[in-house]
Protein backbone atom coordinates (compact mmCIF):
# COMPACT_ATOMS: atom_id res chain seq x y z
CA UNK A 1 0.00 0.00 0.00
CA UNK A 2 1.33 3.41 -0.88
CA UNK A 3 1.53 5.91 1.90
CA UNK A 4 0.92 9.60 1.40
CA UNK A 5 4.06 11.67 1.83
CA UNK A 6 4.61 13.60 5.01
CA UNK A 7 3.54 17.13 4.33
CA UNK A 8 5.53 19.53 6.39
CA UNK A 9 4.29 22.99 7.15
CA UNK A 10 5.84 25.73 9.20
CA UNK A 11 4.85 26.01 12.81
CA UNK A 12 2.09 28.57 12.85
CA UNK A 13 0.07 29.76 15.79
CA UNK A 14 0.37 26.61 17.79
CA UNK A 15 -0.25 24.07 15.02
CA UNK A 16 3.03 22.28 14.46
CA UNK A 17 4.04 20.67 11.16
CA UNK A 18 1.32 18.51 9.66
CA UNK A 19 1.82 14.90 8.65
CA UNK A 20 -0.61 13.32 6.21
CA UNK A 21 -0.88 9.53 6.03
CA UNK A 22 -3.31 6.76 5.19
CA UNK A 23 -6.06 6.17 7.73
CA UNK A 24 -5.75 3.26 10.17
CA UNK A 25 -8.47 1.45 12.10
CA UNK A 26 -7.31 3.17 15.30
CA UNK A 27 -8.11 6.59 13.75
CA UNK A 28 -11.80 5.88 13.21
CA UNK A 29 -12.98 6.84 16.73
CA UNK A 30 -11.18 10.19 16.24
CA UNK A 31 -12.73 10.59 12.76
CA UNK A 32 -16.19 9.91 14.19
CA UNK A 33 -15.60 12.33 17.08
CA UNK A 34 -14.36 15.10 14.74
CA UNK A 35 -17.25 14.62 12.32
CA UNK A 36 -19.75 14.63 15.19
CA UNK A 37 -18.26 17.88 16.55
CA UNK A 38 -18.43 19.51 13.12
CA UNK A 39 -21.78 18.22 11.81
CA UNK A 40 -23.50 17.63 15.16
CA UNK A 41 -24.80 14.33 13.81
CA UNK A 42 -23.27 11.15 15.20
CA UNK A 43 -22.97 8.52 12.48
CA UNK A 44 -20.56 5.88 13.72
CA UNK A 45 -21.95 3.10 11.52
CA UNK A 46 -21.49 5.23 8.40
CA UNK A 47 -17.82 5.98 9.20
CA UNK A 48 -17.03 2.36 10.02
CA UNK A 49 -18.54 1.42 6.67
CA UNK A 50 -16.56 4.17 4.88
CA UNK A 51 -13.38 2.86 6.53
CA UNK A 52 -14.11 -0.67 5.29
CA UNK A 53 -14.72 0.57 1.74
CA UNK A 54 -12.19 3.42 1.43
CA UNK A 55 -9.59 2.62 4.08
CA UNK A 56 -9.06 -1.02 3.16
CA UNK A 57 -10.28 -1.82 -0.34
CA UNK A 58 -8.74 -0.86 -3.70
CA UNK A 59 -6.04 1.42 -2.24
CA UNK A 60 -4.74 2.14 -5.74
CA UNK A 61 -7.83 4.25 -6.46
CA UNK A 62 -9.39 5.00 -3.06
CA UNK A 63 -7.76 7.39 -0.65
CA UNK A 64 -8.76 7.97 2.95
CA UNK A 65 -6.07 10.21 4.42
CA UNK A 66 -5.72 11.77 7.85
CA UNK A 67 -3.68 14.75 9.04
CA UNK A 68 -1.98 14.76 12.40
CA UNK A 69 0.64 16.83 14.16
CA UNK A 70 4.15 15.69 13.33
CA UNK A 71 4.93 15.93 17.00
CA UNK A 72 1.94 14.19 18.48
CA UNK A 73 0.40 15.55 21.61
CA UNK A 74 -1.96 13.72 23.87
CA UNK A 75 -4.99 15.88 23.11
CA UNK A 76 -6.75 16.17 19.72
CA UNK A 77 -4.17 14.13 17.80
CA UNK A 78 -6.25 14.07 14.60
CA UNK A 79 -6.33 17.43 12.80
CA UNK A 80 -8.50 16.41 9.88
CA UNK A 81 -9.25 13.90 7.17
CA UNK A 82 -10.00 13.75 3.45
CA UNK A 83 -11.55 10.99 1.37
CA UNK A 84 -11.65 10.59 -2.38
CA UNK A 85 -11.48 8.09 -5.16
CA UNK A 86 -10.86 7.83 -8.86
CA UNK A 87 -14.07 7.38 -10.78
CA UNK A 88 -14.45 6.85 -14.47
CA UNK A 89 -17.14 7.20 -17.14
CA UNK A 90 -19.91 8.30 -14.82
CA UNK A 91 -21.82 11.24 -16.32
CA UNK A 92 -19.69 10.71 -19.43
CA UNK A 93 -16.54 11.81 -17.59
CA UNK A 94 -13.09 10.47 -18.33
CA UNK A 95 -11.29 9.18 -15.19
CA UNK A 96 -10.91 11.86 -12.55
CA UNK A 97 -10.35 12.14 -8.82
CA UNK A 98 -13.41 12.90 -6.70
CA UNK A 99 -13.10 14.32 -3.20
CA UNK A 100 -16.28 13.62 -1.29
CA UNK A 101 -15.28 14.36 2.31
CA UNK A 102 -12.95 16.87 3.92
CA UNK A 103 -13.04 17.92 7.55
CA UNK A 104 -10.62 19.91 9.69
CA UNK A 105 -10.63 20.25 13.45
CA UNK A 106 -12.26 23.67 14.06
CA UNK A 107 -9.47 24.77 16.45
CA UNK A 108 -6.82 23.93 13.84
CA UNK A 109 -8.42 25.77 10.91
CA UNK A 110 -6.60 28.52 8.97
CA UNK A 111 -3.24 26.83 9.63
CA UNK A 112 -2.83 24.92 6.38
CA UNK A 113 -4.29 21.57 7.47
CA UNK A 114 -6.97 21.54 4.73
CA UNK A 115 -4.38 22.56 2.12
CA UNK A 116 -2.01 19.80 3.27
CA UNK A 117 -4.79 17.21 2.98
CA UNK A 118 -5.93 18.46 -0.42
CA UNK A 119 -2.35 18.58 -1.75
CA UNK A 120 -1.72 15.06 -0.50
CA UNK A 121 -4.79 13.58 -2.16
CA UNK A 122 -4.05 15.48 -5.38
CA UNK A 123 -0.58 13.90 -5.38
CA UNK A 124 -2.19 10.48 -4.98
CA UNK A 125 -4.58 11.19 -7.85
CA UNK A 126 -1.69 12.31 -10.06
CA UNK A 127 0.35 9.22 -9.19
CA UNK A 128 -2.68 7.13 -10.14
CA UNK A 129 -2.67 8.79 -13.56
CA UNK A 130 -5.52 11.31 -13.49
CA UNK A 131 -5.12 15.00 -14.19
CA UNK A 132 -8.44 16.39 -12.94
CA UNK A 133 -9.88 16.64 -9.45
CA UNK A 134 -13.52 17.40 -8.65
CA UNK A 135 -15.69 17.95 -5.65
CA UNK A 136 -19.20 19.21 -4.92
CA UNK A 137 -20.07 21.92 -2.38
CA UNK A 138 -23.46 23.22 -1.26
CA UNK A 139 -23.98 26.76 -2.58
CA UNK A 140 -24.66 28.07 0.91
CA UNK A 141 -21.63 26.35 2.49
CA UNK A 142 -19.52 29.50 2.51
CA UNK A 143 -16.45 28.19 4.32
CA UNK A 144 -15.79 25.13 2.12
CA UNK A 145 -16.53 27.21 -0.99
CA UNK A 146 -14.00 29.86 0.05
CA UNK A 147 -11.47 27.14 0.83
CA UNK A 148 -11.77 25.24 -2.46
CA UNK A 149 -11.72 28.50 -4.43
CA UNK A 150 -8.58 29.60 -2.59
CA UNK A 151 -7.02 26.32 -3.68
CA UNK A 152 -7.58 27.29 -7.31
CA UNK A 153 -10.74 25.28 -7.99
CA UNK A 154 -13.17 26.68 -10.55
CA UNK A 155 -16.68 25.73 -11.68
CA UNK A 156 -16.57 22.56 -13.78
CA UNK A 157 -18.52 21.61 -16.90
CA UNK A 158 -21.33 19.81 -15.04
CA UNK A 159 -24.51 21.18 -13.49
CA UNK A 160 -26.05 19.32 -10.60
CA UNK A 161 -29.81 18.81 -10.97
CA UNK A 162 -32.37 17.30 -8.62
CA UNK A 163 -36.12 16.93 -8.05
CA UNK A 164 -38.48 16.07 -5.26
CA UNK A 165 -39.90 12.57 -5.53
CA UNK A 166 -43.58 12.74 -4.76
CA UNK B 1 -23.58 38.48 -15.93
CA UNK B 2 -22.71 42.01 -16.94
CA UNK B 3 -21.07 44.42 -14.52
CA UNK B 4 -21.17 48.18 -14.76
CA UNK B 5 -17.94 50.00 -15.58
CA UNK B 6 -17.78 51.37 -12.00
CA UNK B 7 -18.03 47.86 -10.55
CA UNK B 8 -15.25 46.53 -12.76
CA UNK B 9 -13.10 49.53 -11.88
CA UNK B 10 -13.71 48.99 -8.17
CA UNK B 11 -12.61 45.36 -8.48
CA UNK B 12 -9.50 46.31 -10.48
CA UNK B 13 -8.66 49.08 -7.99
CA UNK B 14 -8.88 46.84 -4.90
CA UNK B 15 -6.84 44.18 -6.68
CA UNK B 16 -4.15 46.78 -7.46
CA UNK B 17 -4.14 47.92 -3.84
CA UNK B 18 -4.06 44.40 -2.37
CA UNK B 19 -1.07 43.62 -4.60
CA UNK B 20 0.78 46.46 -2.84
CA UNK B 21 -0.11 45.76 0.75
CA UNK B 22 0.85 48.61 3.06
CA UNK B 23 1.61 50.98 0.20
CA UNK B 24 -0.64 53.67 -1.18
CA UNK B 25 -1.45 54.16 -4.80
CA UNK B 26 -2.58 57.38 -6.44
CA UNK B 27 -5.89 57.39 -8.28
CA UNK B 28 -4.06 58.73 -11.34
CA UNK B 29 -1.77 55.67 -11.41
CA UNK B 30 -4.66 53.21 -11.27
CA UNK B 31 -6.61 55.25 -13.82
CA UNK B 32 -3.64 55.29 -16.19
CA UNK B 33 -3.32 51.50 -16.09
CA UNK B 34 -6.99 50.94 -16.91
CA UNK B 35 -7.41 53.91 -19.24
CA UNK B 36 -10.04 55.75 -17.17
CA UNK B 37 -10.25 59.30 -15.95
CA UNK B 38 -9.13 60.11 -12.41
CA UNK B 39 -12.48 61.85 -11.95
CA UNK B 40 -14.46 58.66 -12.62
CA UNK B 41 -12.12 56.56 -10.51
CA UNK B 42 -12.23 59.06 -7.63
CA UNK B 43 -16.00 58.52 -7.39
CA UNK B 44 -15.46 54.76 -7.27
CA UNK B 45 -12.78 55.12 -4.58
CA UNK B 46 -15.11 57.31 -2.55
CA UNK B 47 -17.70 54.50 -2.45
CA UNK B 48 -15.02 51.97 -1.48
CA UNK B 49 -13.81 54.35 1.23
CA UNK B 50 -17.31 54.80 2.62
CA UNK B 51 -17.61 51.01 2.82
CA UNK B 52 -14.38 50.84 4.85
CA UNK B 53 -12.41 48.93 2.25
CA UNK B 54 -9.90 51.64 1.35
CA UNK B 55 -8.50 54.70 3.11
CA UNK B 56 -7.13 57.83 1.52
CA UNK B 57 -3.76 59.12 2.63
CA UNK B 58 -3.12 62.81 2.10
CA UNK B 59 0.16 64.41 1.20
CA UNK B 60 2.65 64.60 -1.65
CA UNK B 61 2.96 60.81 -1.80
CA UNK B 62 -0.66 60.33 -0.88
CA UNK B 63 -3.15 57.98 -2.43
CA UNK B 64 -5.29 55.07 -1.40
CA UNK B 65 -4.46 52.04 0.66
CA UNK B 66 -6.51 48.86 1.16
CA UNK B 67 -7.66 48.45 4.76
CA UNK B 68 -9.86 45.35 4.53
CA UNK B 69 -8.77 41.74 4.94
CA UNK B 70 -8.11 40.33 1.43
CA UNK B 71 -8.73 36.81 2.77
CA UNK B 72 -12.18 37.80 4.00
CA UNK B 73 -13.47 40.38 1.51
CA UNK B 74 -15.16 38.71 -1.45
CA UNK B 75 -16.04 39.92 -4.93
CA UNK B 76 -19.65 39.97 -3.75
CA UNK B 77 -18.76 42.53 -1.05
CA UNK B 78 -17.37 44.86 -3.73
CA UNK B 79 -20.01 44.18 -6.38
CA UNK B 80 -22.84 44.78 -3.89
CA UNK B 81 -21.62 48.37 -3.41
CA UNK B 82 -22.29 49.23 -7.05
CA UNK B 83 -24.88 46.82 -8.45
CA UNK B 84 -28.50 46.22 -7.59
CA UNK B 85 -28.41 42.61 -6.46
CA UNK B 86 -32.03 42.37 -5.50
CA UNK B 87 -33.81 39.40 -7.01
CA UNK B 88 -34.90 39.52 -10.63
CA UNK B 89 -38.36 38.73 -9.27
CA UNK B 90 -40.53 41.41 -10.85
CA UNK B 91 -44.04 40.05 -10.60
CA UNK B 92 -46.69 40.15 -7.95
CA UNK B 93 -46.86 36.79 -6.19
CA UNK B 94 -50.65 36.79 -5.90
CA UNK B 95 -51.47 37.69 -9.48
CA UNK B 96 -48.52 36.05 -11.23
CA UNK B 97 -49.44 33.56 -13.92
CA UNK B 98 -47.97 30.04 -13.80
CA UNK B 99 -45.75 31.13 -16.71
CA UNK B 100 -44.50 34.10 -14.62
CA UNK B 101 -43.86 31.86 -11.65
CA UNK B 102 -41.98 29.26 -13.70
CA UNK B 103 -39.81 31.93 -15.32
CA UNK B 104 -39.11 33.55 -11.96
CA UNK B 105 -38.01 30.18 -10.58
CA UNK B 106 -35.44 29.78 -13.37
CA UNK B 107 -34.20 33.38 -13.04
CA UNK B 108 -33.89 32.95 -9.30
CA UNK B 109 -31.76 29.84 -9.92
CA UNK B 110 -29.41 31.95 -12.06
CA UNK B 111 -29.27 34.67 -9.38
CA UNK B 112 -28.44 32.11 -6.68
CA UNK B 113 -25.56 30.68 -8.70
CA UNK B 114 -24.18 34.14 -9.54
CA UNK B 115 -24.30 35.30 -5.91
CA UNK B 116 -22.76 32.07 -4.60
CA UNK B 117 -19.93 32.37 -7.14
CA UNK B 118 -19.16 36.01 -6.33
CA UNK B 119 -19.41 35.27 -2.60
CA UNK B 120 -16.95 32.36 -2.84
CA UNK B 121 -14.05 34.30 -4.33
CA UNK B 122 -12.00 36.44 -1.94
CA UNK B 123 -9.67 39.20 -3.14
CA UNK B 124 -6.79 36.98 -2.09
CA UNK B 125 -8.09 34.17 -4.32
CA UNK B 126 -8.56 36.67 -7.16
CA UNK B 127 -4.95 37.79 -6.76
CA UNK B 128 -3.78 34.18 -7.09
CA UNK B 129 -5.94 33.83 -10.21
CA UNK B 130 -4.51 37.03 -11.69
CA UNK B 131 -0.96 35.84 -10.96
CA UNK B 132 -1.69 32.50 -12.59
CA UNK B 133 -3.08 34.19 -15.71
CA UNK B 134 -0.02 36.43 -15.80
CA UNK B 135 2.24 33.37 -15.62
CA UNK B 136 0.24 31.58 -18.37
CA UNK B 137 0.53 34.65 -20.52
CA UNK B 138 4.28 35.03 -20.10
CA UNK B 139 4.89 31.35 -20.84
CA UNK B 140 2.75 31.38 -23.97
CA UNK B 141 4.38 31.45 -27.38
CA UNK B 142 4.02 34.72 -29.28
CA UNK B 143 0.61 35.09 -30.84
CA UNK B 144 -0.74 37.32 -33.52
CA UNK B 145 -4.08 39.03 -33.16
CA UNK B 146 -7.00 39.57 -35.50
CA UNK B 147 -10.58 40.70 -35.18
CA UNK B 148 -13.27 38.05 -35.49
CA UNK B 149 -16.62 38.56 -37.23
CA UNK B 150 -18.04 40.26 -34.13
CA UNK B 151 -15.19 42.76 -33.85
CA UNK B 152 -13.67 40.92 -30.89
CA UNK B 153 -9.91 40.44 -30.60
CA UNK B 154 -8.84 36.86 -31.29
CA UNK B 155 -5.37 35.58 -30.51
CA UNK B 156 -3.85 33.19 -33.04
CA UNK B 157 -1.13 30.76 -31.99
CA UNK B 158 1.79 31.04 -34.43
Amino acid sequence: MRVAKDTSAEEKNGVSAVRVRRVQAADIPDVIALDTRVTRIAKGQYWNDVFRRYGRRRPEERFFLVAERSQQRAESRLLGFIIGEIRAWEFGSTPCGWVFALSVEPKARLHGVGSALLNAICEEFKKAGVSKMRTMVARDARLPLLFFRSEGMMAGPYTQLEKDLE
Amino acid sequence: MRLQVSTRLAIFAVLELTAREGHQLAVADIGKKYGVSSHHLAKVMHVLGRAGLVRSVRGAKGGYTFVGNPRRVTLLDVVALFEDLSSTDQGNGDTATPEDQALREILSEIDDIALATLGSVTLSTMRKLVDRRRLDRSSRRPRSRRLDGFGRVQEIQK
